[in-house]
């Protein structure tokens, strides 16, 4: 059996060796290099690029892409958790609440942030509808700045949310509510103090299933932030193409790894159960 | 008392969920919506077909869905192949290493994944002389698609009783036919899942494909992608409607089978 296992196994520890771990292992070798007068790489073997990591511009992005991507993940929580609430109490029709959560989530990504380039620009339909309300005379800006890439990253991942949140509830023994209205709680407190505490697991999952993709985000403030609001993820594209500086764009990347990592193993300590 | 606060708070949740479900679908259902509005605005001048026809007619918007197709028909069996050989391999012994790289490979943030194929790819084809094109996209959307497959198929194993293989070996069956005529066609319904899934996940991806394309490969993304940057455009309304509605079925389809 265990040959036929390693045989088995072989073909992934190719692709994800030679396609994943491989190319990784390329631009931490990239982020140790020089930029070449063309672009590329040359040597001399420098850790410059990481030291370069501490100029105040480049510690204002990654500080930009935190405080977005935290207040995203809140707001994910903060709209996520009634939601799981409801498809969580909600008796047979439980499977097509989920499906109608997931349905959007599994159609692309590109086409749903083109939607909401569609609705906010300036003659988008928002502006148009408040327009001919007589709401507003002239279109407001909608789109292109922070609070258009926060709406998309929220739209974009508050499935993720929704999912472990939904799963922590559904285990939650329901006599531990039922002893709680007994003994006099109502139904706001059995929920602030048994419920959202029961369901830390969950938040916590959420939180970081939210958290990691926002924070490398590049599609999102790209598209809706425009050119205004740059986050990690565009710092990292722009040095490979625009600013061809690929040593100091890998070590962005190397950087912006070791945070994803760092939450990742931090969380799995605290959490018995696997992310998915 | 009690019974009328629960209720009231019951019906508050109801409400919001509406209201959830809403922000959740009608961006996407108010797109395709204007894909059949006559106008080029956002001014609803009657129904019409025209944008629909005027994507079926743009030659460089078929090559890129034809480039799309091929790619993600390529990627999809492949990474099925490999990711549901792992999935079981995993399953009869866990392999943490194994394990650990694909979930890494799964919150590795794209851009990330992109640019180092994208340096890995320069850096082995300064030896080799092959220049970035279809083989370099469909490598890349392997790669990042079978972590999505194992743990689909995986969920499907856990599933699964055990002891059906062993009462194959016991009569008789060696390793290979135990998993070939037990455990394949009980698991398959995952696997086909796992395929779909793979392809919506492949046929959806810009931000790698983005990097790894060469010239004669720009796929349907990638086209999107354009447009979107220039501004809004009717057409692509249209194409968006086309895939919604494509993947929605392709995913509710993958649903029915993993629960099946």
């Amino acid at each position: 059996m265990n040959r036929l296992r390693a045989w088995f196994l072989a073909p992934s520890w190719i692709v994800m060796g030679g396609l994943f771990l491989a190319p990784l292992a390329v631009i931490f070798a990239y982020s140790l290099l020089t930029r070449g007068v063309y672009g590329g790489i040359a040597r001399p073997w420098t850790a410059e690029s990481y030291q370069r990591l501490a100029d105040p511009i480049y510690l204002g992005i990654l500080w930009r892409s935190v405080w977005i991507a935290a207040l995203s993940t809140v707001l994910c929580l903060a709209l996520g958790f009634p939601l799981a609430l409801f498809i969580s109490r909600s008796g047979r029709h439980k499977n097509l609440y989920l499906s109608l959560v997931m349905l959007p989530f599994w159609t692309s990504f590109l086409v749903r942030t083109y939607a909401w380039m569609f609705l906010l620009r300036d003659t988008g339909l928002i502006n148009i509808v408040l327009e001919k309300l007589g709401v507003i005379r002239a279109p407001l800006p909608l789109l292109y700045n922070n609070g258009a890439v926060i709406l998309g990253l929220v739209y974009g991942y508050l499935p993720f949310m929704v999912l472990p949140l939904y799963a922590t509830l559904e285990r939650l023994d329901r006599n531990l509510l039922e002893a709680a209205a007994d003994l006099g709680a109502r139904p706001w407190s059995a929920l602030t103090r048994v419920t959202i505490p029961l369901c830390a697991p969950g938040i916590r999952a959420g939180a970081i299933l939210v958290f990691i993709p926002c924070l490398g985000a590049y599609l999102t403030p790209d598209l809706l932030g425009g050119g205004k609001s740059v986050m990690i993820g565009n710092l990292i594209q722009n040095q490979f193409t625009t600013a061809r500086d690929w040593p100091f764009g890998s070590a962005i990347s190397l950087a912006l790894m070791a945070i994803v990592m760092a939450l990742l193993v931090g969380f799995l300590r605290r959490q018995e159960e696997g992310l998915l | 008392m009690n019974r009328v606060v629960v209720n009231r708070t019951g019906l508050g949740l109801a409400m919001y969920a509406v209201a959830a479900f809403l922000f959740l679908h009608l961006p996407l259902l108010i797109l395709a919506a204007f894909s059949f509005n006559r106008s080029r605005f956002t001014v609803w001048q009657g129904f019409s077909l025209a944008w629909y026809r005027a994507a079926l007619h743009d030659s460089q918007l078929l090559e890129a869905s034809s480039n799309s197709l091929i790619i993600a028909i390529f990627a999809t069996v492949v990474s099925t192949i490999i990711g549901t050989l792992c999935a079981y391999g995993m399953w009869k012994r866990n392999s943490p290493a194994l394990a650990g790289s694909l979930y890494l490979s799964l919150v590795t943030p794209e851009i990330v994944t992109g640019i180092s194929l994208l340096a890995f790819y320069q850096w082995i084809f300064r030896f080799l002389r092959i220049p970035l094109g279809m083989h370099t996209v469909i490598l890349a959307h392997i790669a990042f698609s079978i972590a999505f497959v194992v743990i689909v198929v995986m969920a499907r194993l856990r599933t699964m009783d055990g002891q059906l293989e062993e009462a194959a070996l016991d009569l008789g069956a060696n390793h290979w036919q135990a998993f070939r005529y037990i455990t394949l066609p009980v698991i398959l319904p995952g696997v086909l899942a796992a395929a779909l899934l793979a392809f919506t996940v492949s046929f959806d991806d810009y931000v790698i494909t983005s990097l790894v394309a060469g010239v004669d490969s720009e796929t349907l993304p990638m086209v999107i992608y354009a447009i979107a940057r220039r501004g809004v455009n009717p057409v692509v309304n249209a194409i968006s409607a086309l895939i919604v509605i494509g993947f929605g079925a392709l995913i509710l389809i993958s649903e029915r089978l993993r629960s099946a």
